[in-house]
């Protein structure tokens, strides 16, 4: 890949930064740039960007894309591709790569650990317990997880590996997808309303696309309900936030475990002063094992592509 | 003759058997037992404990004991010559002698299986935790620093870690249940191998078991044998990356080592619900960023709650019946 200009739209891994320099690319550090330069700094550049190195943050919209004429591909570092204009890249011929599977382990391990967090409030035990507080013989309840209902919003890869943890738990699945999908031991709703009525923990684990923006909204709220708990592993944008954030303060629902906002890195503060509620900063692929398995990835489909050979991911 | 007759002339009422109370009772427990059985608390009478027991306890033949606090030995029995029955409602049983009520013929009892999922639940929870650094990342995102400062260093990966099991009984076996489900390999240490699951590794000490594991899961009872099991060679050979969850009682780690061990990096973190000195919790524990802690609240959720008081309350009628206790605890 020598002399490749790529564009790298986030601080990346270390390790991807080693590998792109070694391999000769040339890289274009567009977040160093203020925002409000970030087009022009495309602009002077495009004679050498050939290639678009995103995150979920920030991947390749129709402006950045319009000012590269020379982009042939943009390689996603990450699985949910909501960030990428793909009908524009249809258009004008360029190659979209994601990284999916490597982190879909990652990703469910955490909607677990985020659910058991929340509902026996482990951040608030931690806290106390190291707070000189504790007196002996007291103890605080919190609520069981094994064999509560849990209900899956999307079921692909990561909301199947969801399902597969859950289960060793004893908890019975239930799903909304847009068409039910061949697995008996789930329960399918054809809707999200439906769904959340009939669980007592709901997982947002579904891409974000136009139909599915704000999939969780005040009536799915509503269903859940004041013991319902919910989780978003998905993207900040899947909930109608105000909507979420009224309900746990006003106690109409009854618990939540977030990893995305839909306005990143701002987390809405009237969430902080409350102990049914877990915050995560986007850090459901956030591992040294998996993050370095995603720049593999990335790695992978750059050279393929610039070697003329099949990429490994592609979604377009 | 004539006899005198009770002017109400009320039929007779069957006495509930009496069930003896040292500790304070909670008013939820006392609400769910005291129609099954006269409470004979201590602590309501204004006598001390030995007078109370040699006045009012000769006949005796129930004990309920809540909290695992305090000790339940020869010098109590010695003053409960009646007794037959300590029903606890912990699981653990350390605080009791067992010998001793044996030695006796004193039947104890404790909560059977009805603390497990809750147990098992807590300990995955507080291994995603340290592992995932839930708990530090939760604080970061609170205190502005998302915002400020930018990204939340990386964790590590759960899946596929291999998990070491200390005492693979009812907890034990629940864990490694949950945690096959997460693709973690099971090796673990008992007393003797478990036929029943042909597809978990065994390894016959300890320091052999830390050595394959990158956690170690504590799930075993507190005795003499298991008292300070993980010392600072079984912490060596887990290693700098390896993490220690306990679930079971403080002592069965050497809590001065596991500090010295936490803080010069000989082991990666911990997750710890126990220690040794409850509620005690070692200084320096308080401020490292790799241990998540918590208050003894592996169990306490309404469900095992309830769970275990029916479970005491089928204990006690099965002993005041003359049938077999349901949850007898094995030596």
């Amino acid at each position: 890949m020598d002399k490749i200009g790529v564009l790298v739209t986030h601080k990346p891994l270390p390790y991807l930064e080693q590998e792109l320099t070694r391999r000769g690319c040339r890289l274009f550090r567009l977040w160093e740039s203020p925002e409000s330069c970030r087009l022009e700094f495309c602009r002077e550049n495009s004679s050498e960007i050939r290639a678009i190195v995103g995150n979920s943050n920030f991947g390749a919209d129709a402006a950045t894309i319009d000012a590269l004429p020379k982009l042939e591909i943009v390689a996603s570092f990450s699985v949910g591709l909501d960030k990428v204009d793909l009908p524009k890249c249809k258009e004008r011929g360029i190659r979209v790569t994601n990284t999916p599977d490597v982190l879909t382990d990652d990703v469910a391990d955490l909607a677990i650990g985020l659910t058991i967090s929340v509902m026996r409030r482990i951040p608030s035990a931690d806290k106390y317990a190291r707070s000189g507080a504790w007196k002996k013989g007291e103890y605080t309840l919190t609520t069981r997880f094994s064999g509560k209902r849990v209900g899956i919003l999307g079921l692909g890869r990561i909301g199947l590996a969801i399902a597969k943890r859950a289960e060793a738990f004893d908890c019975p699945i239930s799903y909304y997808s847009r068409s039910e999908k061949p697995h008996p031991n789930y329960t399918y709703y054809s809707t999200p309303v439906d769904l959340a009525s009939n669980c007592d923990i709901l997982v947002v684990a579904c891409a974000l696309t136009e139909e599915t923006r704000h999939i969780v909204n005040r009536a799915v709220i509503d269903a859940l309900g004041p013991k319902g708990v919910l989780i978003n592993i998905g993207r900040g944008p899947h909930v109608d936030e105000p909507e979420l954030v009224a309900a746990l303060v006003e106690g109409r629902l009854g618990g939540a475990g977030l990893d995305v906002f839909e306005n990143e890195p701002h987390v809405p503060e009237e969430l902080f002063a409350l102990d049914n509620v877990v915050l995560v900063p986007h850090v459901a692929s956030a591992t040294i094992e998996t993050r370095t398995a995603m720049a593999d990835l990335v790695l992978g489909n750059l050279e393929a592509h610039f070697l003329k050979k099949p990429l490994l991911t592609a979604v377009v | 003759m004539a006899t005198t007759t009770c002017t109400t002339n009320t039929p007779k009422i069957e006495e509930k058997p009496k069930v003896l109370v040292l500790q304070r009772i909670n008013a939820y427990f006392e609400g769910v037992l005291s129609p099954h059985f006269d409470l004979i608390k201590a602590d309501e009478s204004s006598l001390p404990i030995p007078a109370f027991l040699s006045t009012h306890c000769r006949h005796i033949r129930a004990l309920l004991v809540m909290a695992p606090i305090g000790t339940f030995g020869s010098s109590l029995l010695d003053q409960l010559p009646s007794l037959g029955l300590i029903a606890c409602t912990s699981a653990g049983v350390n605080h009791i002698d067992v010998d001793a009520c044996r030695k006796r013929s004193v039947a104890v009892t404790n909560a059977g299986e009805m603390f497990t999922p809750d147990a098992a639940d807590h300990t995955v929870g507080l291994l995603v935790d340290v592992l995932r650094r839930v708990v530090m990342a939760d604080r970061y995102v609170r205190n502005g620093s998302w915002m400020l400062i930018g990204d939340y260093p990386l964790g590590s990966k759960v899946s596929g870690k291999r998990v070491g099991i200390v005492g693979l009984g009812s907890i034990g076996s629940h864990v490694a249940k949950r945690l096959t489900a997460f693709g973690c390999p099971i090796s673990y240490f008992s007393r003797a191998p478990k036929p029943n699951y042909p597809s978990y590794t065994y390894f016959p000490n300890v320091l052999d078991l830390a050595r394959e594991s990158d956690v170690l899961i504590l799930s075993c009872a507190l005795t003499d044998e298991t008292r300070n099991i993980i010392n600072r060679d079984v912490m060596i050979a887990l290693g700098k990356d390896g993490v220690i969850i306990n679930v079971g009682r403080g002592a069965l780690i050497d809590e001065p080592e596991l500090v010295r061990c936490l803080k010069e990096g000989v082991i990666g973190g911990a997750g710890l619900d126990v220690f040794v000195n409850e509620p005690e919790v070692p200084e320096e524990l308080t401020h490292m960023e790799n241990v998540v802690l918590s208050d003894h609240r592996a169990v306490t959720t309404p469900e095992s709650f309830k769970n275990v008081l029916e479970l005491a309350i089928a204990n006690l009628d099965a002993f005041f019946s003359g049938k077999p206790v349901l949850s007898p605890v094995s030596c």
